[in-house]
């Protein structure tokens, strides 16, 4: 038995074997229900819980549900408008509270947040009340009709873009605009050759969270498509809310492999970001 | 940072855009809830209309959610489910967060990213990934029914029973616990991370135990990381719908689900407003108690 135990350090709590067991099963708990739903859309059965042997054929069958792909090519138009404006939105925030010193910021800043911090849900309804209020026009063709959807979307992305990139330029050295405003470069040099190089990892870091925030959206998406605009997690909610098919299985399984993608990507830019810095 | 008023043109240009959005897009929206949370169906030619409101200024809606104990029941248990997850939540992540905290340097960031990705995947996929977990031919009861014939208790006790996990309120907390997890996990990092370990370490010297110093040094010292993780956790289960409209069904329904009920199904807007702006003033208040636990706990130390 003494044999068995390691001595450790008092305060060395990573190094227990207990606390390390416990964070494995955490770990493995976290992951398992994810990695057996991409395991099991590769099993050729459609009980799908013993494994039948590999096949693609659900692949193949979500890519011929036209209802789905549909659906795919809706999420995709919309998650890449958003992020486009979303960018740009939340990258003048950021500027805006970086540089400037105004009566009520923290008020303001309390109200940029507000997107973030109150419930999905009632977003969700606010949109959805306002869009019929309003009177949007429905049934315009496409990608028109993704309108609503896309504007709800920019509205609970761009803060979350203004947070990226005002977090990166907290780093920025001042001193670097006063000289180039002391050295004669006019206010949109100085953001193009000074500013915009150093802010780029933060902008392409806040660009792909818009991405995914807009792409993995249920509720508010939930509450503002028609029966036309079906974006891939509704029509995938749609097909859940019957049973749980390998085909579900395959077409989560390529929206998972996406989000992993960009989450690397997102990683690098990161760290090139930290990286370049002066 | 230079006062608004030196470059005004270069303030309004990077002001505007985005908070006409917010104004337009989020505020009015918002506005047209609170609006209508004051409405009732309006009555046209002697019949109650089914799509028309109006406003009336009533509290009815008000007075119906808070009162009627069809939804008063919902919302108690909307509010003891939540509370159970978040509590679960502390629990399972101190540890982890632990962990990761005094992990060494070159795995930290490996560790904290295998927690925080599960974030990135839609939480409608996390969500449905659970119900082929919990149904009844699900992965559970499949590895029970192994496990159970394997000790040849079908022998002895008859056949394996399959427990029926999906659509009731333990469904419901082990999802919201499975899917806001990392949100605990972060805010006790940061505040574990920041601990000064000599403290710890002086507390072990004089003598006390390991549980002695987790109590009364190490939780005490990370008390701002728990009220963070704990309302950071609470908002959104409390607030949560897809949870219990998946894997609660008809028996396990929280306030979400009866605002979408009443905006979706039954029709009733000023009802469903009047109840998402209860839930509001709930997150607000919970907000505003963690800005003023937060001061007193940093005043403290």
């Amino acid at each position: 038995m003494r044999l068995l135990r390691r001595r450790v350090d008092p305060l060395d709590y990573a190094g227990r074997i207990w606390m390390r067991t416990f964070f494995a099963m955490v770990f493995i708990l976290l992951y398992a229900p994810v990695v057996l739903m991409m395991a099991f859309s590769f099993n050729d059965s459609k009980r799908n819980i013993v494994w039948r042997g590999f096949t693609t054929k659900y692949y193949e069958k979500a890519w011929n549900n036209d209802g789905l792909i549909e659906a795919f090519i809706n999420s995709l138009t919309i998650a890449a408008i958003n992020t486009i404006v979303a960018t740009v939105l939340g990258a003048m925030v950021a500027l805006l509270l970086w540089r400037f010193r105004f009566p009520f910021k923290s008020a303001y800043e309390g109200f940029m947040a507000l997107p973030i911090v109150i419930p999905e849900i009632c977003m969700g309804v606010a949109m959805l009340a306002f869009f019929s209020r309003i009177g949007w026009p429905t049934g315009m063709p496409w990608p028109l009709n993704l309108s609503a959807i896309t504007i709800a979307h920019i509205a609970f992305s761009f803060p979350f873009v203004a947070i990226v990139v005002r977090a990166r330029m907290a780093g920025f050295n001042r001193e670097l605009e006063e000289a180039s405003r002391d050295l004669g470069a006019s206010e949109w040099q100085t953001f193009w050759h000074v500013i915009f190089p150093y802010m780029r990892p933060g902008l392409v870091a806040g660009a792909l969270l818009a991405f995914t925030l807009s792409l993995d959206d249920f509720v508010i998406t939930f509450f503002t498509s028609g029966p036309e605009t079906v974006t891939f997690p509704v029509k995938v909610y749609s097909m859940v809310r019957f049973s749980v098919t390998p085909e579900v299985n395959a077409a989560s399984t390529v929206l998972v492999a996406i989000t992993l993608v960009v989450a690397a990507l997102m990683l690098r830019v990161q760290r090139q970001g930290q990286a370049g810095s002066p | 940072m230079e006062s608004f008023r030196k470059n005004q043109g270069v303030f309004w240009i990077l002001a505007g855009p985005g908070s006409l959005w917010l104004l337009f897009f989020f505020l009015v929206p918002l506005g047209i809830v609170w609006v209508l949370s004051f409405g009732e169906k309006a009555v046209i030619d002697g019949k109650v209309s089914i799509t028309e409101t109006e406003i009336t200024w009533t509290l009815a809606n008000y007075v119906r959610a808070l009162a009627d104990p069809v939804y008063l029941v919902i919302m108690w248990k909307s509010i003891w489910v939540s509370a159970l997850a978040t509590a679960l939540c502390l629990i399972i992540a101190y540890p982890v967060a632990f962990v990761i905290a005094f992990a060494s340097p070159r795995w930290r960031p490996w560790l904290l990213l295998a927690v925080i990705l599960p974030f990135w995947i839609n939480l409608l996929i996390r969500t449905y990934a659970l119900i082929a977990v919990f149904r009844i031919r699900g992965y559970v009861n499949f590895t029970l029914e192994w496990i159970y014939d394997t000790l040849w208790l079908d022998r002895l006790l008859g056949p394996f029973e399959p427990l029926e996990l999906l659509y009731n309120d333990f469904a419901v907390v082990a999802g919201l616990v499975y899917v806001f997890m990392p949100f605990m996990v972060l805010p006790l990092f940061a505040s574990i991370e920041r601990l000064d370990r000599s403290m710890l370490e002086a507390s072990l010297d004089l003598g006390a135990s390991q549980m002695g110093t987790f109590l009364r040094v190490t939780v005490p010292l990370t008390m701002p990381g728990i009220i963070s993780g704990l309302i950071l956790v609470f908002i959104p289960c409390l607030g949560s719908f897809l949870t219990a409209d998946l894997l609660g069904g008809t028996n396990a329904t929280m306030i979400g689900n009866v605002i979408e009920r009443q905006f979706k199904a039954a029709n009733d807007w000023p009802f469903g407003a009047a109840l998402s702006f209860l839930l509001m003033y709930v997150t607000f208040g919970a907000l505003a108690l963690r800005a003023l636990l937060s001061r007193d706990a940093g005043a403290r130390i």
